[in-house]
């Protein structure tokens, strides 16, 4: 047994290298061409820049974001959930800790393959390097004993990688929508120099997209505005694993809202989450009495309890945060205790 | 003639449906017996059963207690507070040999066995096999803890590993529902 024990506990931290990550991205951010003028932080011309209106929290990082579509190359809206994007598409995403402190980049380099690279913004914030595949945890302090990790190729595969499907997220229907939530946590201003669906549509940079979205634009479908936006925040933030679709959809918990889906559908997928038993236990209480979310009571909804902790082992998301995002916290909170029940907790289960 | 012809006719019959009944239970996940036998050589060969199986004194010693074969940390195993690492040692586990303190915290093995509930049951290929490959639960969740060896299992062939994924498919199911791992001082969550 020995053996087996200690060389795995020299490595405990490191995160290896993925050996199948694909061609080696540019060795600066300024090679990349998201600037045309590093120098002035002038935007080549060529790049849209563009705003989900439910974005990730990462800690509050203040957060751009750029896309770049190769010349007369269109993105495929076919699957009106899961957009096809061109060879040559481009993506960028610029973390700000009161100064920039991070650029991930994507770059669709094969039919069905990605490139993944984070750079990190040197101190004179003149340029970016790339970041070892393996990443750089604890790069730069964000709160008093919290530091922020720049992630790896594999932590960025863990969130973005699906099956079959593109691995863009926040960039589709339900986040580039005309009609934004007013409500959602931490979303930036929608400027006119950002897209959004009816721009893209307008520009064909994006086809195949049925006209009722253009002429209707999606929202979640919700009982009250304040569902709507926990919906649309869970569809962002947990969404993307928790899914009917991708590898974790054995665990049967479906947060990503589709914006293509019959009422009724909507209506299982949230059963799988809402009344539905935690096979995780909330560690204060006996066994059986967790659910994903009981209705009346977060105090016995695993939803809350993992996401309002940051034990390493137990948070949820795992990974991309090391703080807790408290005003999704309380919003979801007041959603379980006064929209899904009149305070009956489990008894209004057998009426849902 | 006719009888005869109609007793051909319902033994072709049959055949044709226990064909489609065996060629669907195959689809349907019955396990591959060569994969699941190769799967067997390299759970024994790589030692999963080191830490994964709980020990139990025997007359020469610890030995692997087989009735919970790859169970992972027994639930109803109480522990105190491991000893405080010091000097050259960074680490200590306990008598069954399946839970472990060191810089990380505690942590404690999976249960590795087809239960639904509490093991692998519900795990497709996939999910292990991302598991092994990224060092991450599902290769999606928390990082897998010391001193689960992925970094180096994680160069085994697809192949190798959907053969131990078929082996653990069809070993004896233990319901153990294993504690979850607990974090170092000082983080939340943390046993001080």
């Amino acid at each position: 047994m020995s053996t087996a024990i200690l060389f795995p506990l020299l490595l405990f931290g490191t995160l290896i290298g993925d050996p199948r990550s694909n061609r080696t991205p540019p060795a600066n951010l300024s090679a990349t061409g998201l600037y045309s003028d590093i120098t002035t932080k002038t935007i080549a011309s060529t790049n849209l820049m563009f705003s989900p209106q439910y974005p990730l929290w990462t800690d509050g990082a203040k957060k751009k974001r750029w896309i770049y579509l190769p010349a007369k190359k269109s993105i495929d809206a076919k699957r009106v959930d899961d957009w096809v994007f061109p060879v040559g598409t481009k993506v960028w995403k610029e973390f700000s800790f009161g100064k920039r402190i991070e650029t991930r980049y994507l770059e669709k380099t094969g039919k069905k393959v990605w490139t993944y690279a984070t750079y990190a913004w040197n101190e004179n914030d003149t340029d970016a390097v790339l970041v070892d595949e393996t990443g750089s945890p604890n790069h730069v302090e964000i709160a008093p004993g919290v530091r922020h990790n720049l992630p790896g190729v594999i932590d960025c595969k863990a969130c973005h990688e699906g099956q079959g499907r593109d691995v863009v997220l926040g960039f589709n229907a339900l986040q580039l929508s005309p009609d934004r939530d007013p409500n959602a946590p931490h979303a930036e201003q929608f400027t006119s120099e950002m897209v959004n669906l009816k721009n893209l549509v307008d520009q064909k940079l994006l086809i195949h997209l049925p006209k009722r979205f253009v002429n209707d634009p999606p929202v979640v479908a919700a009982n009250s505005p304040r569902e709507r936006t926990v919906l649309g925040y869970l569809s962002a933030n947990c969404g993307g694993c928790h899914n009917s679709t991708d590898p974790l959809s054995t665990l049967g918990m479906y947060l990503k809202r589709s914006v293509d889906i019959t009422p009724e559908a909507a209506k299982l997928e949230l059963e799988t989450v809402i009344g539905h038993k935690s096979k995780y236990q909330i560690p204060e209480l006996e066994v059986d009495r967790s659910y994903r979310i009981l209705p009346g009571d977060p105090s016995r909804s695993t939803m809350i309890f993992r996401m309002a902790t940051r034990n390493p082992y137990r948070q949820m998301p795992p990974l991309g945060s090391k703080i807790v995002d408290q005003e999704a916290v309380d919003l979801i909170t007041k959603w379980i205790q006064e929209d899904l029940s009149n305070g009956n907790g489990e008894k209004q289960l057998t009426h849902h | 003639m006719r009888q005869t012809k109609t007793i051909a006719f319902l033994l072709v019959g049959s055949c044709i449906c226990l064909g489609v009944i065996s060629s669907t239970a195959r689809s349907q996940g019955k396990p591959n017996p060569k994969l699941v036998k190769r799967g067997q050589y390299l759970v024994n060969a790589i030692g999963c059963g080191d830490c994964h199986t709980p020990m139990k004194m025997g007359s020469k010693g610890p030995e692997p207690d087989m009735s919970r074969m790859l169970s992972g940390h027994p639930q109803n195993v109480s522990l105190t507070t491991p000893p405080a690492s010091g000097g050259p040692w960074i680490g200590a586990f306990n008598e069954t040999g399946t839970a472990f303190a060191g810089p990380w915290g505690i942590s404690y093995t999976r249960n590795l066995t087809p239960d639904k509930e509490t093991g692998l049951g519900d795990w497709t290929e996939q999910n292990f096999i991302e598991t092994i490959r990224t060092g991450k639960r599902m290769g999606k969740g928390r990082e897998l803890l010391p001193p689960m060896p992925y970094e180096s299992f994680r160069n085994m062939t697809d192949e190798d590993l959907k053969s131990i994924f078929a082996y653990l498919r069809t070993i004896p199911v233990v319901k153990n529902k294993v504690s979850e791992p607990i974090p170092p001082a000082g983080q939340p969550g943390s046993s001080k």
